[in-house]
């Protein structure tokens, strides 16, 4: 087995992150009643015309910039005929001949060290289906429009892949790239990111490329992987037993690990692409190209090495920072307000990682200001409230994005530094519990512990627990 | 006073606002001029007396309001039943679209309505717009009310018999590659095809879509210019129409053609054209020139090649413009059917006449692997030789004036048998589409059997006014 | 007749635009086709080297709208010429295996 090679192209899909459909003004939300988000545009109906989204343009060349492609500057749509019913005109906008992107390349690097340029070859704007869920009480299928002209990119790399490590260190560098642009949020699970992976076998040393298959329905990494392995050895399988592998569409499962040739006498695959007379040509001014390149954040590899440098941070907290765009500004906004740098991460990776993983939630659901954090950090750092009346008040932050000090305001959170009144309290508190005095003047450390608690129920938690025992032990 | 139904759109919106006919009036007029003659010209596929007689009555309050000024208020009109009417059936005079109600209306219908306008109904056609006849409409074939036994030419053959017979005071038809323009000459009316992206598109079921432009039919050419001024406009639910200004046609209409460069292609006079039709024709550049324009004969070059051009552009493009009917979202579906496919080619192949499967074949060859770059690339490259040879001729000439068929109108069932012959009849009019040109039939005599022939008049993208003096000239004049 | 079209090229044409034809509209289309294709062979007689396509009569580019959401929900509208609804959803015969 050991001496064939995988050889691996990827398309990847990306919906983009509009507000409105590609050519109608659509919403794109998720998870409305079926067919609600339609119109007679969306739907195929005689008569209507389809009119570009700026946005969908501005994302497409950003996303190319951003992948090193050369930018076509007069671009056009094509249709792409063929008959299925998710696709209410029976053609999908797409482009074919001119498409908005061309010639780039991502840097990719493996868990286990390889370094590499995947090549692009192409991207291209285009329109989504719509769903299909089957009805067993009619024994027919539904259709459902509301994606039907949700706007997409696909990206379609080279044959520059050799194992399903690269595949997934290039959908990693794609969604990073992507999801920074603020483009996409790129979830694999949740169909916003879908690849299909053409992929040939050949003898080590052979420089012709086998005949390749392609596979669609890989909706996570791991079924990705699973699927260039299972694929890898039926291709090698056919090959070894005489026979030849034939060019096709085949659907992965991946409870059966197994894929299914997607093929049909009723499926020519001859699109009889031709320019869409519909819409009319793009010409990309200089001016819009230096504008987006402007907008250009800052991506994840440029933001390591200078968090490293600039706020010293473990690798740890840079990574986990990092991995988001929107944590990353938010920890840089918290630290731009005078909060030190590893307390914000600190928050960010401990209790904010806790409470996203409890509401099931995503770093963009984030919805406390970089303002609140910084100024409850300063109440921790000023003593002004302890630990945990701090974490009682970030989990009202995260929930509603309260204002800290108002907050500790109007709750009396504040801590008690008027020692006078803490003494008194302590003094209470020995004199109510003598077993336990006892106790710690008989060597159980640990009864001091219970005395603590008790000064710190009696206080309501506003005092700070260092300053409890230092009192009670000159008190003892 | 003269009957309603003689009268042209401007005189009746003038007597309307005088207040000396009633909206309600004029509408009862014409439908009871659809019901004396329709059922033997069968001009229309819907009639809505109900929708007519209910937009009548408010179209004649609003006016007593003073909230309507445009010159056609309350003036009915008929529609081709290719442009989507909300609530009104559009069938396309195809039976794949036998019950589709639209829940949208066209742009240029709801211009009219903005402007007052009563709709009286959806006018016959050839099937999807694919013919020069009227003969391939599903709902039967419509006759010219010069002779009922003569065609009135297609594919608006309902919206310009309609006027002709007075069934409505002007109609909207659509013009592809003539539809407008021919029909108009065989019945003896006025028509227009604006320059491409001058009426929206939006709502206009697509037959060829680089190629489809939406225009008026009248009586006379002040009508036109004051139909076309109430639909023109820019649009933004469509992509192809043009950003330019509203413009008043109306004010182009004066007698005055003395700056007028007339060019006469030579090319137009060779075989083929009727010497009846040839003959009325240059008397109508006689007329102009006696006017004052110039008039000179010169070589376009290039006319043979705009059939094959236009007939593998517009068929690629309606190959894939007429997918969406597939008996899914609207329309026909077939009965029986085993599984999708299945259910697919019955519904359309029983759905479609034989002329639009005729096309969609065609053009879904065309444009098939490994026949693009030699068929349709080709097509577009000589669309692009064909408009630069206009570009030429309008850099010598203001207007270009030919006929507009090569014939009269032939009688019933005599054109249908031979495709080529067939699209042949379309050789001076379709090459103004494929270069997106405005192009205007008159009347400008009638054929020894007492058929209408009309002149063509066409003139450089945007230059409608210079088409409409010209026009109106030659009107006064004749 | 140059173009003599087959009648497997009628069936692949059937198949790409879903039409299925009578025995009789085949043989038509076939002369039909062909004949067609032999006048449009017409244009190869015309030097096209360098001449750019032209889709557009004159050059309108860049029509775009804003990214403001304007639909409203309207999916009785939308069903309402459907052959058949459930569930406000299109019925279509069953396309999983």
């Amino acid at each position: 087995m050991s001496d064939y090679e995988t050889v691996i192209g990827l398309e990847v899909h990306v919906e983009l992150a509009t507000k409105t459909k590609i050519f109608c003004g659509c919403s794109t939300e998720f998870g409305g009643e079926p067919n609600t988000h339609t119109c007679p545009v969306c739907t195929g109906m005689p008569g209507s015309l389809p009119v570009l989204n700026k946005q969908v343009l501005e994302y497409a060349i950003a996303v190319g910039l951003a992948t090193n492609c050369d930018i076509t500057r007069y671009c056009k749509f094509d249709r792409k005929n063929y008959f299925y019913p998710d696709n209410p005109q029976n053609y999908q906008i797409s482009q074919l001949y001119l498409p908005i992107c061309r010639n780039g390349h991502v840097d990719i690097k493996t868990e286990s060290g390889t370094e590499k340029a995947v090549r692009i070859h192409e991207i291209h704007m285009e329109e989504d289906a719509g769903k299909l869920i089957h009805d067993d009480w009619l024994d027919a299928s539904l259709v459902d429009y509301n994606r039907s002209g949700v706007p997409l990119i696909e990206i379609v790399s080279e044959p520059d892949m050799r194992s399903a490590e690269e595949v997934i260190a290039y959908l990693e560098k794609l969604r990073m790239t992507i999801s920074y642009l603020g483009a996409s949020d790129c979830k694999l699970q949740e169909g916003s990111m879908r690849a299909d992976v053409n992929l040939s076998v050949r003898k080590v040393g052979d420089t012709e490329f086998g005949t390749r298959t392609e596979m669609k329905n890989l909706n996570s990494f791991k079924a990705i992987a699973r699927a260039i392995a299972g694929e890898t050895e039926r291709q090698i399988d056919l090959i070894e037993s005489g026979e030849k592998v034939i060019q096709e569409t085949r659907r992965w499962d991946d409870d059966k690990e197994m894929s299914y040739a997607m093929r049909s006498k009723e499926d020519a695959q001859d699109y009889r692409y031709f320019p869409d007379p519909d819409l009319v040509p793009i010409s990309v001014s200089e001016e819009l190209l230096n504008e987006i390149k402007s907008r250009e954040p800052e991506f994840r590899e440029a933001k390591i090495v200078r968090y490293a440098e600039e706020f010293g941070l473990p690798e740890k907290d840079i990574l986990l920072i990092t991995e988001n765009k929107h944590l990353a500004d938010i920890f840089e906004e918290t630290v731009s307000k005078g909060a030190p740098a590893k307390k914000v991460s600190n928050w960010l990776m401990v209790e904010t990682m806790r409470l996203l993983k409890e509401n099931n939630l995503d770093p963009e659901d984030i919805r406390f200001s970089p303002e609140n954090l910084a100024s409850l950090i300063e109440l921790t750092e000023k003593k002004t409230v302890n630990s945990t009346v701090a974490k009682e008040i970030f989990e009202e932050m995260f929930k509603s994005d309260c204002d800290p000090v108002k907050y500790v305001e109007e709750h009396g959170l504040a801590m008690q530094n008027d020692e006078g009144a803490l003494r008194e309290t302590i003094a209470k508190v020995i004199a109510d519990n003598p077993q336990s005095v006892d106790d710690y003047h008989n060597g159980k450390e640990k009864a001091i512990g219970f005395l603590v608690g008790q000064t710190m129920k009696a206080m309501q938690g506003k005092c700070d627990p260092g300053s409890v025992n230092r009192i009670l032990k000159e008190l003892l | 006073m003269s009957k309603i139904t003689q009268m042209d759109a401007l005189t009746l919106g003038k007597a309307i606002a005088a207040g000396e006919v009633k909206v309600t009036e004029a509408t009862e007029e014409y439908l009871k001029s659809i019901k004396e003659s329709d059922e033997k010209y069968n001009c229309y596929v819907t009639v809505d007396e109900e929708g007519a007689m209910k937009s009548a009555s408010d179209v004649q309050a609003r006016i007593e309001k003073g909230e309507l000024k445009s010159p056609l208020a309350g003036v009915p009109v008929a529609i081709k039943d290719n442009m989507c009417t909300e609530g009104l059936l559009t069938t396309c005079s195809s039976k794949i679209l036998y019950n589709f109600v639209p829940t949208y209306e066209s742009t240029a219908v709801s211009k009219l309505r903005d402007a007052g306008a009563v709709i009286l109904g959806k006018t016959n056609m050839d099937e999807f717009a694919m013919g020069s006849t009227t003969e391939t409409s599903y709902f039967g074939p419509t006759k010219n009310p010069a002779n009922p036994e003569h065609v009135p030419g297609g594919s608006s053959g309902g919206s310009a018999a309609a006027v002709a017979a007075g069934e409505c005071a002007y109609a909207l038809g659509s013009d592809t590659g003539g539809s407008i323009r021919q029909p108009a000459s065989y019945c003896g009316v006025v028509g227009i095809k604006p320059t491409y992206g001058t009426v929206s598109r939006y709502g206009l079921i697509a037959y060829g879509s680089s190629l489809d432009q939406i225009g008026p039919l009248t009586r006379n050419v002040s009508d036109a210019a004051a139909v076309l001024t109430a639909i023109a406009g820019h649009d933004e639910k469509d992509s192809t129409s043009v950003n330019a200004k509203a413009k008043d046609y109306t004010k182009a209409l004066t007698k005055d053609v003395k700056d007028i460069k007339i060019g006469i292609p030579r090319d137009y006079f060779g075989e083929g054209l009727d010497p009846e039709v040839a003959s009325k024709v240059r008397a109508a550049a006689d007329v102009l020139k006696n006017a004052g324009a110039s008039v000179e004969e010169f070589d376009l070059s290039l006319v043979n090649y705009a059939i094959p051009a236009y007939y593998t552009i517009a068929a690629a493009e309606a190959s894939s413009n007429l997918e969406r009917f597939d008996g899914i979202k609207y329309g026909y579906r077939t009965e029986d059917y085993e599984g999708l496919h299945n259910m697919y080619k019955k519904s359309r192949s029983e759905g479609f006449g034989a002329e639009v499967k005729r096309r969609i074949m065609l053009g879904s060859f065309v444009l098939s692997s490994g026949y693009y770059d030699a068929y349709y690339l080709k097509a577009l490259k000589v669309k692009a030789l064909i408009k630069k040879a206009f570009d030429e001729a309008f850099a010598k000439y203001d207007i270009i004036l030919g006929p507009v068929a090569p014939t009269p109108a032939p009688k019933l069932g005599e054109s249908l048998s031979d495709p080529i012959k067939m699209y042949l009849g379309d050789i001076y009019t379709i090459s103004v589409n494929l270069a997106g040109l405005p192009g205007i039939s008159l009347p400008c005599g009638t054929s020894a059997e007492g058929l209408p022939i009309g002149v063509q008049l066409l003139a450089d993208c945007f230059e409608e006014e210079k088409l409409f003096r010209t026009a109106y000239t030659y009107e006064q004049c004749k | 007749m140059a173009n003599i079209i087959s009648d497997e090229t009628i069936e692949y044409v059937g198949i790409l635009a879903k039409l299925e034809l009578s025995e009789e509209e085949k043989e038509a289309a076939k002369s039909d086709m062909g004949r067609m294709l032999d006048y449009i062979d017409m244009l190869g007689e015309l030097d096209t080297e360098n001449v750019e396509p032209m889709s557009h009569a004159f050059p309108v580019q860049n029509v775009f709208r804003e990214d403001a959401v304007t639909g409203t929900d309207m999916r009785d509208l939308i069903l309402k010429n459907a052959p058949e609804e459930k569930d406000g959803m299109f019925v279509v015969p069953k396309t999983f295996e």
